[in-house]
């Protein structure tokens, strides 16, 4: 009884307790905001990806795609964990926007949808702005009768990102062509005319915009109807070709299970079309998850996330090593009450559990002020910096750079816990060392009573 | 009569630098219960670490001590906590109490280092009843929530007496009780120690003032790393 009792006015006699504290709030401060924040971007850049590819993507490596996948789609249709799939065709291009005095011009993604399918299986009706039915996505409002495009929202130059985050829009579309060229490859992968002029062209009208949050489709992709992205990039040959189809699962079943099963459909497929012409594009075709299928753009920020745990494993250090200077300093001023409760029968132990306790109480004491004060600023995080930029123009991120909307502030119990309980480890770490050192002690030497 | 404790062959050296220096070199006698007795000697000649000895708290070089003819260097760790706990009480010159612990509480750390959490909240009305009553006989009784260094020196030995009675030790081993005290108030000290021994207690008290020495029961000189019995009172 007598070591909670002294661990306890230990804490609240000692004003290095509150130093402490302080560094372990600190700590735990500091932790919680940069791994919310940097879990939200990460888990938030996840989600999009997620939600532009779907669940699982039968994917061409090769831009010259592969063939009758109408069959396939159909069969799909059929296939009891498929909610929707939606075929693409993608190419490359040059986008031409026509202006007064000179022709503004830009390398695009062209990507070919139904939009309708599209939007079942992607996230694809939310990235738009204007529209409200997803069937008129490609009409211009301005003019029904002219074919229209929807750019992603930077391929558009005229500046409307705000600096505040969000992008400028008028009320409605405004009158924009873009004039763009593809480089048509026929089903052996060479340009499909050769020899001649090997561009198609063809005008679009600005019809919506599409804003994705994933900087590089917001900065490269037109989307356009199928059938006219087929035209341009040469795919509408004798079998039509697209290079991808996005599958949604449907509610409850696992994307790992998904995938198997439509990787099984499509070997099985693959097999049954093996003797038709152009069935060797299907040995460039992939089926896999959108985590796969998403890996190479989603590991640099997962492995800068790995970067800045191991960063704060560090920091954990640097709190083990402040609470054991707190309690060497603690202890060295302590030394005659361990051999007063040493000569009073008080065991290794009981010295042993005094200062250990001591520690879980600036542990518990620090992760509990670092933690509130930590979710006090997340909850405060975007009105605190809103304010800082109406005030000193301050962002933490420049919104007319970075394509981040709010600062995550999504704060998982999960991850508060785990940096409690290591605030707590660090802390009997930081102790145990100490607390040893005087559990040992003779009492004769704590009581400097060897004087002869 | 009853011996309580018995030294035999005691001795102590210290590493003073390069040199080792030995302070006891052949320690024997015996203490008897009911005993009132002083170790005198002068500054250096051991007689602290020899009380240390016998409380346990510093194991001899060589030689060994007995209490009620078992050996303590035969005591495992836990039964020497136990024989720190709860038979002998020690009394410092320097009274050593614990700053973050009020008066009544200082006195109960003995009685609170006995049993765990749970046994504590059984024992602590009768430890708590016993702690002021002490309290209330060395004339403490409005000093309880007070902390130690609130009190006078004369006050603090009492509650250092009080702390080493409270779990009714058969021996009390005091370290120069007076040495830090006017020579009024080590008087008031020595009367509570002699009321005590009258009761039955058994003392052991370390000083190097001839004159407190001459007041007990029987006084052991140490002298040349040797006891010597220089006088018996009764």
């Amino acid at each position: 009884m007598v070591q909670w009792i002294l661990a306890w006015r230990y804490f609240f006699k000692r004003p290095i307790s509150i130093l402490a504290v302080a560094a372990v709030a600190l700590c735990v401060f500091i932790v919680i905001v940069v791994m919310t924040v940097m879990s939200g971007l990460v888990e938030d850049f996840r989600e999009k990806n997620h939600t532009f590819t779907g669940d699982c993507v039968i994917e061409s490596d090769s831009l010259v795609g592969f063939g009758y996948y109408e069959d396939f789609l159909a069969r799909l249709s059929n296939e009891p964990i498929v909610e929707a799939a939606s075929p693409v065709a993608r190419g490359m291009g040059i986008a031409v926007i026509p202006r007064v005095n000179d022709h503004y011009n830009i390398g695009v993604e062209i990507y070919g949808i139904d939009p309708d399918l599209h939007s079942r299986a992607t996230n694809f009706a939310e990235t738009l702005y204007y529209t409200e039915d997803i069937s008129k996505a490609f009409i211009p409002v301005y003019n029904t009768s002219l074919p229209g495009c929807i750019p992603a929202v930077d391929v558009i130059p005229i500046g409307r990102r705000l600096p505040e985050g969000g992008y400028f829009h008028w009320n409605s579309p405004i009158v924009l062509e873009f004039i763009i060229s593809a480089f048509p490859l026929n089903s052996k992968g060479v340009l499909a005319r050769g020899g001649m002029d090997p561009i198609n062209t063809k005008s679009f009208y600005y019809s919506d915009d599409s804003h994705s949050g994933l900087v590089k489709v917001d900065g490269a992709a037109v989307y356009l109807p199928l059938q006219q992205a087929q035209i341009l990039c040469g795919m509408d040959t004798p079998f039509k070709r697209i290079t991808s189809i996005h599958i949604k699962f449907k509610q409850g079943i696992s994307v790992r299970k998904g995938v198997e099963t439509i990787r099984a459909l499509w070997t099985a497929y693959c097999a049954e079309y093996a003797d038709k012409p152009g069935a060797e594009l299907f040995g460039h075709v992939r089926v896999q998850s959108w985590q796969v299928n998403r890996r190479s753009i989603i590991a640099p920020m997962e492995t800068e996330q790995v970067m800045m745990t191991m960063a704060f494993l560090m920091l954990g250090v640097i709190t083990v090593f402040i609470i054991f200077v707190v309690l060497y300093m603690i202890i060295s001023h302590k030394s005659k009450d361990i051999g007063i409760l040493k000569s009073m029968g008080v065991s290794v132990q009981g010295i042993l559990a005094v200062f250990l306790m001591f520690s879980v109480f600036v542990g518990l004491a620090g992760s509990i002020i670092g933690g509130a004060i930590g979710c006090l600023f997340l909850a405060k995080i975007n009105g605190l910096e809103d304010w800082l930029y109406e005030h000193y123009q301050w962002q933490l991120w420049d919104r007319t750079i970075y394509a981040i909307g709010d600062i995550p502030n999504k704060i998982e119990p999960q991850v508060v816990t785990i940096i409690v309980i290591s605030a707590l480890v660090a802390c009997l770490i930081g102790a145990a060392v100490p607390s040893f050192q005087a559990a040992r002690k003779k009492p004769v030497e704590s009581l400097q009573v060897n004087q002869l | 009569m009853n011996t309580l404790l018995k030294a035999t062959d005691i001795h102590k050296s210290y590493k003073m630098g390069k040199v080792k220096l030995d302070v006891l070199k052949g320690v024997d006698f015996q203490i008897h219960k009911g005993e009132f007795v002083a170790i005198v000697g002068a500054s250096g000649c051991g007689k602290s670490t020899l009380l240390h000895i016998f409380g346990a708290l510093d194991l001899p070089d060589r030689g060994y001590v007995e209490f009620e003819n078992q050996r303590l260097n035969s005591f495992r760790w836990s039964k020497l906590d136990r024989f720190r706990n709860k038979t002998v009480g020690f009394v410092f010159q320097f009274y050593h109490l614990l700053d973050e612990l009020s008066v009544l509480e200082n006195v109960m750390v003995p009685a609170m280092a006995s049993v765990g959490v749970p046994g504590w909240f059984r024992l602590k009305p009768r430890a708590k009843k016993k702690a002021m009553s002490l309290l209330e006989r060395f004339g403490l009784q409005d000093r309880l929530r007070h902390k130690p260094y609130e009190l006078s020196g004369g006050e603090r030995q009492r509650v250092a007496i009080a702390r080493a009675l409270i779990n009714e030790p058969p021996l009390l081993l005091a370290d120069e009780p007076t040495g830090n005290l006017d020579s009024r108030t080590g008087n008031g000290i020595l009367e509570a120690l002699k009321e005590l021994n009258a009761e039955g207690q058994t003392i052991v008290m370390v000083t190097h003032d001839e004159r407190i020495a001459a007041q007990v029961t029987r006084i052991i000189r140490l002298a040349d790393g040797k006891a010597k019995e220089v006088m018996l009172n009764q």
